[in-house]
């Protein structure tokens, strides 16, 4: 089920100079799983603005979201005490309910995101998530400590050799010798395909596509699966390995 | 004593307590709103563009913000009239007790003929909406929209094969709206539904390439609601027939503001994918708009602006 509601934002601070994490006030309980999104009005835009929700607790969600356009650089400006027309509850979620042990969580930019409440999430199921980041270079890096002070390995990548690994998520999993039973994954296209190219390992992937309602009305979103045609705001974003269809 | 506001209209005999009726595309067969609200207060629902077969649809990226409208090419993703029958439809009728319009749209005269056939049957449906004007699919939708003759020949052969209240909804990327309706009406058609989307197009100036992979897409939006006004007091002022108007509308204003142009019964689109709550929100704020206006009953102010 969905809610649409006013929320408040209570922060709004830089993680990076173009990452931003903003702390919203308001109904939760229609958050059910880890990797759900929530969609975003602003004074002035047509289509409201899809972002991933990071965390949320009884009455607060945390989203992080990065400066790419108009949009998003309205959201930049806003500060503590205003107010936002949200739809929460958005997308299917990562489904946890299996049998892995260890999964390993790979995010790239701003897909690192959703994975924050997801790793929480498996900690308390008393699972044992192992973390590894992507990013461009050392400036862009963020949450990295955030996931480390949850106790669980965490391992990044930089195209540039900035910091971690030099290339890819795919090179941090290998240089490492990360063994994981299962894979949770979100970010670029580019990457998601590489994972998929470079495991046999069973798992969910997270994706993401222009939306123009984001709860299943407009069909704008539609993607191709093995198992018929869904829709990334609705019936995804997360789609399971077995369904992907490249 | 409180004032009664009678926002009831009659759509060629079909009665809807109120002339609200999501269009079609933007509102699927009602599962989605559903999860909002209680489908029972909409006038009527037009549902998603139905084909023979099922049909995926255009290419993602399939949106475009614009100012005030959104540019989509979805390319008419449906599952197919017979999955439509069989799975969508029942399901309506059981979250949606109101008067149901069936969108047909096709590829061939055939086409056309063969699916408003089979939706006749249908008791479920009341009204036969025939999208002749869809501009994200080629060598059919709008290329029957746009010449009179084969917006009539359209007509003529789904009138041949259905007995219920038959609409063509019309394309706005024409030079002369009037003609088309004219055409449709002497066809036969009981009614004309218009607008349907502008044809559009946006550049991601970052990448020097267009927005939507299909590259041009159908614009709607609060942005289009004076080409709508427009196009629907120049139909309704030409022909007998009643009149759906459709396009840009977001308020119980604009909806008195349509009817007063000339509709019977007023369309909303994409403000549903903006605010899911948008159609059942204007037909609560009808009544305070009537009161303001003073219009006690709505049906007295159609095509009052001459």
């Amino acid at each position: 089920m969905y809610k649409k509601d006013i929320y408040t934002i209570l922060s709004n601070e830089p993680l990076t100079p173009a990452v931003y994490r903003m702390v919203l006030e308001g109904d939760t309980q229609y958050l059910t799983r880890s990797g759900q999104f929530v969609n975003i009005e602003l004074e002035g835009k047509y289509l409201r603005r899809p972002i991933s929700v990071s965390d949320y607790d009884a009455n607060t969600i945390t989203i992080i979201y990065k400066v790419v356009g108009r949009g998003t650089e309205q959201m930049r400006t806003m500060g503590a005490g205003n107010k936002l027309d949200i739809l929460t509850g958005l997308g299917n979620g990562f489904n946890t309910e299996n049998d892995a042990k260890s999964p390993l969580l790979v995010g790239g930019g701003v897909g690192v995101p959703p994975l924050y409440n997801l790793c929480k999430r498996l900690l308390s199921e008393g699972k044992h998530p192992t973390v590894v980041l992507g990013f461009n270079t050392r400036e862009e890096i963020f949450y990295l400590e955030e996931f480390k002070a949850l106790g669980v390995d965490v391992y990044c990548s930089t195209a540039d050799g900035s910091e971690g690994t030099r290339g890819f998520v795919t090179d941090a999993i290998r240089e490492n010798g990360i063994q994981y039973d299962y894979l949770y994954t979100c970010g670029p296209l580019p990457m998601l395909k590489a994972l998929y190219d470079n495991t046999e390992c069973d798992g969910e992937y997270s994706f993401e596509e222009r939306m123009g309602c984001g709860f299943g009305a407009c069909m704008g979103c539609t993607c191709k699966t093995k198992y018929g045609n869904k829709r990334i705001c609705k019936d995804g974003p997360v789609l399971k390995r077995d369904e992907i269809v490249w | 004593m409180v004032k009664h506001f009678d926002t009831s209209v009659e759509l060629c005999g079909v009665k809807l307590t109120n002339p609200v009726i999501p269009a079609s595309g933007t509102f699927g067969f009602g599962r989605e709103f559903a999860d909002f609200y209680d489908l029972d207060c909409l006038g009527a629902i037009s549902f998603k563009g139905t084909t023979r077969d099922a049909r995926f649809g255009n290419p993602t990226p399939r949106i475009a913000e614009c100012t005030s409208g959104l540019i989509n090419s979805v390319g008419l993703q449906n599952p197919g009239i017979d999955k439509v029958i069989s799975e969508e439809l029942p399901h309506l009728r059981e979250i949606f007790h109101n008067p149901i319009i069936a969108n047909i749209s096709g590829f061939s005269l055939e086409e056309y003929e063969e699916c408003c056939a089979k939706i006749d049957k249908e008791e479920q449906v009341e009204i036969i909406e025939v999208n002749v004007s869809c501009p994200n699919v080629h060598n059919g939708g709008m290329s029957f929209g746009t010449q009179p003759e084969s917006a009539a020949e359209v007509t003529r052969r789904v009138k041949a094969v259905t007995t219920k209240p038959v609409f063509i909804k019309l394309s706005p990327n024409v030079t002369d709206i009037v003609a088309i309706a004219k055409a449709c009406e002497e066809a036969g058609a009981d009614g004309i539904c218009l607008i349907n989307t502008l044809l559009g197009m946006r550049i991601d100036t970052m990448r020097r390439k267009p927005v939507i992979a299909n590259k041009m897409g159908g614009f709607s939006g609060d942005a289009i609601f004076p080409v709508a006004v427009r196009m629907v007091y120049q139909v309704a002022n030409a022909c007998k027939i009643p009149v759906m108007g459709c396009g840009g509308v977001s308020s119980a204003s604009d909806v008195i503001e349509m009817m007063m142009a000339g509709a019977t019964a007023v369309q909303v689109g994409a403000a549903n994918l903006k605010n899911p709550y948008a159609a059942k929100e204007i037909i609560e704020a009808l009544p305070k708009e009537m009161e303001r206006l003073g219009i006690e009953r709505l049906s007295d102010i159609i095509g009052i602006v001459k």
